[in-house]
């Protein structure tokens, strides 16, 4: 069953038209990675989903659960299920992490008419969390990603994640910057999240993250449109012949 | 950020722009010695406060205003304005206020009956309607710990030696332009004594609204803090939306003995005017404050959220040894606001400290202005100063500017300055959308966390009330 699909999206940042008519259909439950070389459109990918300011849809159309999405305030994508791990998660000074962790939540608790969670039940919540990523517990009372290092911002994206149980989840080179310990952790994480009904779009331009998470598709995005979808058996193929190699479905 | 929503809430979102429908005593406008005597003789003064406010007239003649602030407005006419305005039946026990009045200030949040007051914290409050004070609370009961709290025109009938001695010792009658015009025609404001000893029971506040029209409000605060007392005092403001300006020049003298402790909040809220800059209040203020004793301290925490024009620099005067002053500020202009406000620190003492924390907020076409002083006298030995002072910009149509001086005798001194202009990202409010948060709920999000080290600062309930009112201001503000 699909969740999600994108049919001729055009899309172009600035001047520059980036997506040309790319056609991709998530399967509900599946994880699905994007590669492709530099500059073929992988962010701005996950940006058009998400509704980034930065992006206009000029063509074509992206369906989530059957809805067309592309006119959607970016909080209402967010409150329907959907979930970006960021490639650069932004500073926000002063803004206690655990007071934004909390709101997010309850703003998603709201929207689904449930009921909302005080502080205690919220820190209750998110310990078992914060042992699994190996993150301390004073990363929740400081200032949102605020003087992270790379590895702490990651997790604390995926902590987001775990904390959202989002049903699409994007992630957005989350590999990058990771030392090998960080990355297990993240990568555990994700694992956690993999129930058979939750979609990923893992998007990379690396194949190290696929050891960990085993995809069940992967596309090739390539001049702004997907040229090639395979299962797992290809990341070895690209590992040995490069993007060049690939031949158009 | 297409949102139609936020278009729409953009202006006329000053909440409490009402009117009391209220008789109201009011006198014709204009100032010479007969209106001083009017006032004088309304207020029941001895013949040594008229013979005062007629000197500061006198002076004020002699003086022209100020226009060297970043603040541009049309001039004022001092003779259209009518000095004093009192609601009728002005009368002492609570049974006899006029119930509207009371309705009022309850729709202000604030309850002038002692037996209604929410159990837990106690707050005195002084309710100052124009030119007079309505009512004091729980007086009596301060009382029994030898804390004088009533409204200044009791206190010159009643406790002349307490005032003589102080009114005019920390900001003298003609400090400037407005301190002196304010020495004229000041007609109601708050005195509190605090004896030596004692730590004040409960908060005290006063809370001033202006309600007449083509009236000014001249309101004159006086604070004694005896050695080793401590008192925590709250003001608040508001006043009804109207067309025109009104003037709001007042004059707050703090006297810090040996050892003791004034902390010292306001929530301004005066209306702010329109988006083209119609109406609102210009809000010329002088406060000062003197540590007069070796360990005395001082803290002012401010937030500004009203006012179509603001000029007010809470000051300290750091004469004794070790003491401390300390200056906490968060200002916001929207609309066509503009303030131009900071603080002076004078070190005289040895060992003297000071702090400055800065906040300003600026949105739509605001412009706000972060003026500060810091003076370090030759005999401040081992005088230090941390001031930071930043500025946020929400949009690209309004100002920040920062001026900080100083003057360092003493080249032992420590002083060290920071300052910042950050702009709230569209990235930042993305991440945070991207999680679910309606973007006006980001941005206030976002200046909560740049305004965390001021309200931090203010007591518990008043701190609270400061988060919801600077929601409501910047409400729109983004779009």
């Amino acid at each position: 069953m699909s969740i999600m699909k994108i049919e001729n999206l055009e899309a172009k940042i600035g001047d520059k038209n980036i997506l040309k008519g790319l056609n991709l259909e998530l399967e509900a439950g599946k994880v699905h990675a994007i590669m492709g070389p530099n500059g073929a459109g992988k962010s701005t990918l996950s940006k058009t989903i998400v509704g980034h300011y930065d992006v206009e849809i000029t063509g074509g159309d992206i369906t989530y659960k059957g809805k067309s999405i592309k006119d959607m305030e970016p909080e209402e994508r967010a409150l329907e299920g959907i979930f970006l791990s960021f490639q650069h998660p932004v500073e926000i000074p002063g803004v206690n992490n655990a007071y934004f962790l909390r709101t997010a939540l309850n703003a998603k608790l709201k929207y689904e008419g449930k009921e909302e969670l005080n502080a205690a039940e919220f820190l209750r919540a998110m310990k078992k969390h914060l042992e699994m990523l190996g993150m301390k517990s004073d990363m929740i009372s400081r200032s949102l990603n605020e003087g992270f290092s790379g590895g702490e911002k990651k997790r604390n994206e995926i902590l987001q994640m775990l904390i959202l149980e989002p049903e699409v989840i994007i992630l957005d080179e989350i590999d990058s910057g990771l030392d090998i310990d960080a990355l297990r952790q993240v990568s555990e994480g994700i694992n956690k999240m993999k129930d058979g009904k939750r979609t990923f779009l893992v998007i990379t331009h690396y194949s190290r993250i696929l050891d960990y998470i085993e995809p069940d598709y992967i596309h090739v995005l390539k001049d702004g449109k997907v040229i090639k979808t395979a299962g797992p058996e290809l990341v070895p193929y690209l590992e040995e012949h490069g993007y060049d190699g690939i031949k158009e479905d | 950020m297409a949102n139609e929503g936020l278009d729409t809430a953009i202006s006329g979102e000053y909440e409490l722009g009402f009117e009391i429908d209220i008789e109201t005593d009011i006198i014709e406008p204009g100032l010479d010695i007969d209106t001083l005597k009017f006032i004088s003789k309304k207020k029941e003064e001895p013949e040594w406060m008229l013979d005062l406010r007629i000197k500061a007239l006198k002076k004020w003649e002699t003086m022209t205003e100020p226009h060297w602030g970043k603040l541009d407005y049309t001039p004022i006419d001092y003779q259209s304005i009518s000095y004093f305005a009192a609601p009728k039946e002005q009368i002492d026990s609570l049974d006899e206020v006029d119930p509207k009045i009371l309705e009022a200030y309850e729709k202000l949040g604030i309850s002038l009956d002692e037996q209604k007051q929410l159990a837990g914290v106690k707050v005195a409050v002084d309710a100052v309607v124009d030119s007079v004070s309505v009512k004091t609370t729980y007086s009596e009961e301060l009382e029994k710990h030898g804390v004088i709290f009533c409204s200044i025109s009791e206190a010159i009938r009643d406790y002349p030696e307490l005032v003589k001695k102080y009114m005019f010792s920390v900001v003298p009658m003609a400090d400037n332009y407005f301190a002196a015009l304010n020495s004229a025609v000041f007609t109601d404001g708050t005195f509190v004594y605090i004896p030596k000893g004692v730590r004040c029971p409960m908060e005290l506040s006063t809370y001033f609204r202006i309600n007449a029209m083509n009236t000014g409000q001249f309101e004159r605060t006086l604070i004694i803090a005896d050695e080793g007392s401590h008192v925590s005092y709250n003001e608040g403001c508001s006043a009804p939306t109207r067309d025109d300006h009104q003037l709001h020049a007042a004059v707050v003298e703090l006297v810090i003995l040996k050892d003791a402790e004034i902390k010292y909040s306001t929530i301004q809220n005066w209306y702010p005017g329109d988006e083209t800059g119609k109406g609102g209040i210009y809000n010329f203020v002088t406060k000062r404050a003197i540590c007069e004793g070796e360990n005395a301290k001082v803290s002012w925490t401010q937030v500004e959220t009203g006012s179509a024009i603001t000029w007010k620099y809470p000051s300290c005067i750091l004469k004794g040894d070790n003491s401390v002053g300390e200056f906490y500020s968060v200002a916001v202009t929207t609309l066509a606001q503009q303030a131009d406000t900071g603080t002076k620190m004078i070190h005289i003492g040895k060992n003297t400290k000071s702090t400055i924390i800065s906040k300003g907020i600026s949105a739509m076409k605001g412009q706000n202005t972060y003026r500060g002083l810091v003076k370090i006298n030759s005999s401040a030995v081992g005088a230090r100063n941390y001031s930071e002072c930043d500025s946020l910009l929400i949009g690209s149509e309004c100002g920040a500017h920062t001026f900080p001086y100083l003057e360092s005798k003493d080249t032992q001194g420590q002083v060290e300055h920071e300052a910042t202009t950050s702009k709230i990202s569209d990235e930042q409010l993305f991440y945070l959308r991207q999680r679910g948060i309606t973007e006006e709920d980001a941005v206030s999000m976002i200046v909560h966390g740049f305004c965390k080290q001021v309200f931090s600062q203010l007591p518990m309930e008043y701190a609270v009330e400061a988060k919801a009112l600077l929601e409501l201001t910047l409400e729109g503000s983004v779009g």
